[in-house]
């Protein structure tokens, strides 16, 4: 107990901090973790239940919705079936709530908070209270997000892109949504100038930045996007707010005629304004999505593979790239704006380059399973279907960011099932991964084999069937957003596919039953295991289980770098050994 | 707490800077695009549009350079209070940090009276593009001040306990805050001629 | 040539001049599903080979694979192929080669909620003067029809005609948010920003009445709801329907003369032809 002295404030003795002070507004990055873990998780759920309803109404356009239809009410539902403006709502929170509420928070500030002091040595976050901070805004936010709903003309539904003017004339449910986005954003900037001070500043003797592990690395470099993109927004959200607010045209081009009435603004304005703020932040939005991920698949295959990562530095120095390019691609999202040529040709060339540091990362892990003795535990199966879902989730980037073949492309069901295979088979299955593969260090005790298993062969069957017809249905011409898609001719000979989707969708949200079932049982029920039940060398395995305030029992040092496998399961050499 | 995170009045060996002036340049970068988004949405809507008023023809351009030398001064003051804590003068330190304070809220006391001229006259955000933009980027600009006050007012009274504690943490926190007070500053000179003079 | 103008993929192209994007598309889809199957079988074959099993370790350190890198540096060749000699040359067309106006069909198209509002200039080849102010329930578009050149300018709602053998010219722009104007046939689209004018040119070249406008940005929530008719017609067929839509047009001009109402700017003109009712 002495050694534990060490950490204490000094001079003062060491108090049990109270249930209040421990649980809720603590200031341990442990605690905050798991509190953005829950916190996230719980709106994966909600956002995941939005997107549920629309595939019925998808599947069977102007059927009611059974037991759902009647109690969410008339104005949502009249006569029990969706209202297009109801599915608008849905399709705009579904994405917000997924990408800001969901994604970001689970990959950033459940992982990142809770792994990276660990993975560097450190004793907590260089400021834990402005961590507290974080939190508790992001908290805020996501309350006020969802209050969005209960707004009159219903919430923000002009997409979670909120292109003016449409968005500078929607109900009240949009000033709401850009009032949380404030708070987000605010949220976000507090977090990501913790992480990197922490990273830099924080490192424990001998670890360089070359003997961090992948996880860290890409932590860091998602903390740099989140504090330079996000910005941008928050100033287009200002101007926004101003156009709703106080009358301003800063979107609102002149002579304007919105249903028979001549628009009473100012005008002057540019809608792409807030097309070219929106992605500056957006794009390196979906790098935030993907690169925590990327950072878990490393190690959790190199754990599983029971040798060095391949081309470590080659993996390291492509994630660097992949986050300073995607500063520099973002209107690839706009070449159907009017764009000319010049700036086109620049965004065209800009999005082929960065598809190569991204190329190079899955053919690293690719490489790291050569040679290896792979074991298939729940973690590394998540892993190992990581890397073709990601894989059909690039390559289908291809026609994308090629302006010729997105002409015909561009806002089609193809680039739903694009950006859905990256994030939802890929960076929510590497979350999973992660899930599976941390769970022992923070609980001791192991997840139910079985049933991830179960969780891991439904859910890979399902979202293949939810998103691979996507490409065909777009392929056949149908455009996104489309409460109804029958009414088109072209969506006719696609049209069934929507069952297919939709049944996929609900059988999904079935397979996550024994995933959230075996999260709470095997907390107490689960298999006990040892501090380092996967033979990891990374510093968080350093650590008693769970992690004490201080992290480390004994002072610790990195003596090697981050991936020090011999080939079997006792030969391996932690890093502060 | 110092032995948990160290660096925090102590220089990192490497990066020669404590935890919080690096936290501080890291918020100030995310302010520069912040601040960089809204004048590029300033020169987007202004080259973009048929017609756009000078500066000068539409504001009050002695207010506002009477505005930018007070908060020049500002900035001087704030860095005296930090030399006097450096030199050990907490009086002094309390001096010169209330009187940037002082300039702060005479550069708000300005800026509202030349917000109500413009009201007086008519000119409101929603009267035309220009307003627009001047009633938003001065009126976020103000709202930073606003912060600066908040957090130098802290520091001068309630927050200087620290410097009985660890003068040598408080020390740098006066730093910190004298950068972000620098950075408000620096936008105003940028924002001045761009809106006033062009 | 196809029984079925749709399928599971890309649907009929009845475009003269975009059959480079068709091309594209699968040529790229090839290159796709090469790497992909390439990858897959390799990654199939991994995870059988190097499975861990009693006797079996783990390679501790191995060399630096150099097949790897050439096949990266293959790719990124097929890549600058793909931009620099496919996709770019035809963007280029698309964006730049504009056929001389006096060659081609010009019309107007104005994206409204929810309807597409198409507008010709009529046999003198100039469109009218469109104001703001102008814009009622039967002129949407507000089209000035005191002005010269507005006097024999065809307007429609939702109804498209364009002929084979002829380019046509698109003056696309919104009167109230952003659209975007789709011929999935015709393998077009641009979108509809308002404040803006934008010009897109194309060229069909098989005929057909059951094609259809699609909208392809949201737009508000009857977005699902605004499809618009495509007729190609052949050039007898086209010259049929804008000779009809000429006479209903003077006829009407003939009845307004004889009611003698004054000349005013601000009276609903009434002279546009509504085949179709804005949804």
């Amino acid at each position: 107990m002495s050694s534990h002295d060490a950490h204490h404030h000094s001079g003062h003795s060491h108090h049990e901090p109270g249930f209040v002070r421990k649980y809720i507004f603590s200031t341990d990055h442990k605690m905050i973790g798991i509190q953005y873990g829950l916190t996230s998780l719980c709106f994966l759920l909600f956002g995941f239940s939005l997107v549920m309803m629309m595939r019925w109404q998808l599947a069977y356009p102007g059927q009611p919705l059974p037991f759902l239809g009647k109690l969410i009410g008339e104005t949502a539902f009249p006569g029990g079936v969706m209202a297009p403006e109801f599915y608008n709502q849905l399709g705009a929170m579904h994405g917000t709530i997924m990408v800001f509420l969901g994604i970001v928070p689970l990959a950033v500030g459940a992982f990142g908070n809770y792994l990276l002091p660990l993975q560097i040595g450190a004793g907590d976050m260089a400021f834990p209270k402005l961590n507290m901070m974080s939190y508790w805004v992001f908290f805020v936010g996501g309350v006020t997000m969802l209050c969005s709903f209960l707004m009159p003309g219903g919430a923000a539904q002009s997409g979670w892109t909120s292109y003016p003017p449409l968005s500078d004339i929607a109900p009240t449910g949009q000033t709401v949504w850009l009032l949380a986005m404030v708070f987000l954003i605010t949220s976000s900037l507090l977090g990501s100038v913790n992480f990197i001070v922490t990273c830099i500043q924080l490192r424990v003797k001998g670890m360089s930045f070359f003997r961090m592990p992948v996880f860290t690395w890409c932590q860091l470099v998602t903390a740099f996007l989140l504090l330079l993109a996000f910005p941008p927004l928050e100033a287009a959200s200002v101007l926004q707010l101003m156009d709703r607010l106080a009358g301003t045209s800063f979107f609102m081009p002149t002579g304007l005629v919105i249903s028979g009435e001549q628009a009473h603004v100012a005008g002057g304005g540019n809608p792409l304004l807030w097309q070219h703020l929106f992605w500056f932040l957006a794009h390196p939005e979906v790098y935030v999505l993907i690169l925590p991920a990327v950072g878990i698949i490393a190690e959790v295959l190199t754990t599983n593979t029971r040798k060095p990562l391949y081309g470590y530095n080659t993996l390291v120095y492509s994630i660097i790239f992949l986050g300073f390019m995607s500063f520099v691609v973002w209107a690839h999202h706009m070449f159907m704006t009017g764009m000319g040529t010049t700036l086109s040709s620049f965004f065209q060339a800009t999005t082929m380059i960065i598809s190569i540091p991204s190329v190079i990362i899955v053919t690293t892990f690719l490489l790291t399973l050569w040679g290896a003795s792979i074991r298939f535990n729940v973690p590394m199966l998540f892993a190992t279907a990581f890397l073709p879902m990601f894989a059909i989730g690039g390559l289908t980037g291809l026609p994308l960011g090629l302006t010729a073949s997105d002409i015909y492309l561009h806002d089609t069901y193809y680039v739903i099932g694009h950006f859905h295979y990256v994030v939802a088979p890929g960076t929510i299955f590497a979350l999973f991964a992660g899930i599976y593969h941390w769970y022992p260090k923070l609980s001791g005790r192991q997840m139910s084999e079985f049933w991830g298993k179960v969780h891991f062969w439904g859910s890979f069957v399902c979202m293949n069937g939810i998103f691979m017809p996507m490409f065909f249905v777009g392929m056949a011409g149908v455009s996104r957003r489309l409460y109804d898609m029958s009414l088109y001719a072209h969506a006719k000979s696609v049209f069934r596919l929507n069952e297919v989707m939709s049944i996929s969708a609900w059988s999904l949200a079935l397979f996550q039953i024994p995933f959230i079932l075996n999260l709470f049982i095997s907390w107490k029920k689960g298999k006990k295991v040892s501090d380092n039940p996967w033979d990891c060398t990374t510093l968080e395995w350093a650590t008693p289980t769970p992690p004490p305030h201080g992290n480390f029992a004994h002072p610790v040092e990195a003596h090697r770098g981050p991936y020090d496998y011999a080939g079997d399961t006792q030969e391996f050499v932690p890093q502060n050994l | 707490m110092d032995e948990l995170i160290p660096y925090i009045y102590k220089p990192h060996p490497v990066t020669g800077i404590t935890n919080g002036k690096f936290g501080t340049w890291l918020f100030l970068a995310s302010e520069v695009m912040l601040f960089g988004a809204l004048f590029s949405a300033y020169i987007m809507l202004r080259l973009g549009s048929e017609s756009w008023p000078r500066g000068y023809q539409e504001l009050h351009v002695a207010w506002a350079a009477f505005n930018t030398v007070v908060l020049i001064f500002s900035s001087v003051t704030i860095v005296m209070s930090w030399v006097s804590l450096k030199l050990n003068q907490f009086g002094k330190f309390r001096l010169y940090m209330g009187l940037t304070i002082l300039c702060s809220i005479v550069f708000l006391v300005v800026k509202g009276i030349e917000y109500s001229d413009k009201f007086h006259h008519e000119h409101f955000p929603w009267t035309s593009n220009f307003f627009a933009v001047y009633f938003t980027l001065t009126g976020l600009h103000a709202l930073h001040i606003i912060g600066g006050i908040v957090v130098n007012a802290y520091l001068m009274f309630p927050g200087s306990k620290l410097w009985k504690e660890n003068p040598e943490q408080f020390t740098g926190r006066i730093e910190c805050a004298g950068l972000y007070w620098h950075f408000v500053d620096l936008v105003w000179i940028f924002l001045f001629p761009t809106i006033y003079l062009l | 040539m196809e029984q079925k103008p749709y399928g599971w993929w890309l649907p009929i192209n009845a475009s003269a001049n975009n059959g480079g994007i068709d091309q594209l598309i699968n040529l790229v889809h090839i290159f796709m599903a090469v790497l992909f199957v390439g990858w897959g079988i390799y990654l199939v074959y991994v995870l059988v080979r190097f499975r861990a099993r009693p006797g079996h370790k783990a390679y501790a350190v191995h060399k630096h694979f150099r097949l790897p890198t050439w096949l990266e540096i293959g790719v990124a060749i097929i890549e600058v192929v793909l931009l620099v000699f496919l996709s770019s040359p035809i963007w280029f067309r698309v964006k730049k080669d504009f056929p001389p106006e006096k060659d081609s069909v010009l019309v107007r198209v104005v994206a409204e909620q929810f309807a597409w509002n198409i507008h010709y200039p009529g046999k003198d080849g100039k469109f009218g003067r469109t104001r703001p102010e102008l814009v009622t329930g039967t002129n949407p578009i507000g089209l000035d029809r005191d002005d010269p050149d507005g006097k024999d300018d065809i307007t429609t709602v939702n109804i498209l005609h364009v002929p084979t053998g002829k380019p046509v010219i698109v003056y696309l722009s919104s009167k109230d948010v952003i659209h975007s104007f789709s011929l999935p046939v015709l393998r077009v689209k641009q979108d509809a920003i308002p404040g803006m004018m934008i010009p897109i040119w194309f060229e069909a070249a098989k005929t057909g009445q059951e094609f259809q406008i699609a909208c392809a940005q949201l737009c508000g929530l009857s977005h699902y709801r605004m499809s618009g008719q495509l007729m190609i017609d052949t050039p007898e067929q086209y010259a049929t329907w804008m000779a009809e839509q000429e006479k209903e047009l003077a006829q009407e001009n003939a009845g307004s003369d004889q009611t003698a109402v004054p000349a005013d700017t601000n009276s609903p003109a009434g002279n546009t032809s509504n085949e179709g009712s804005p949804k």
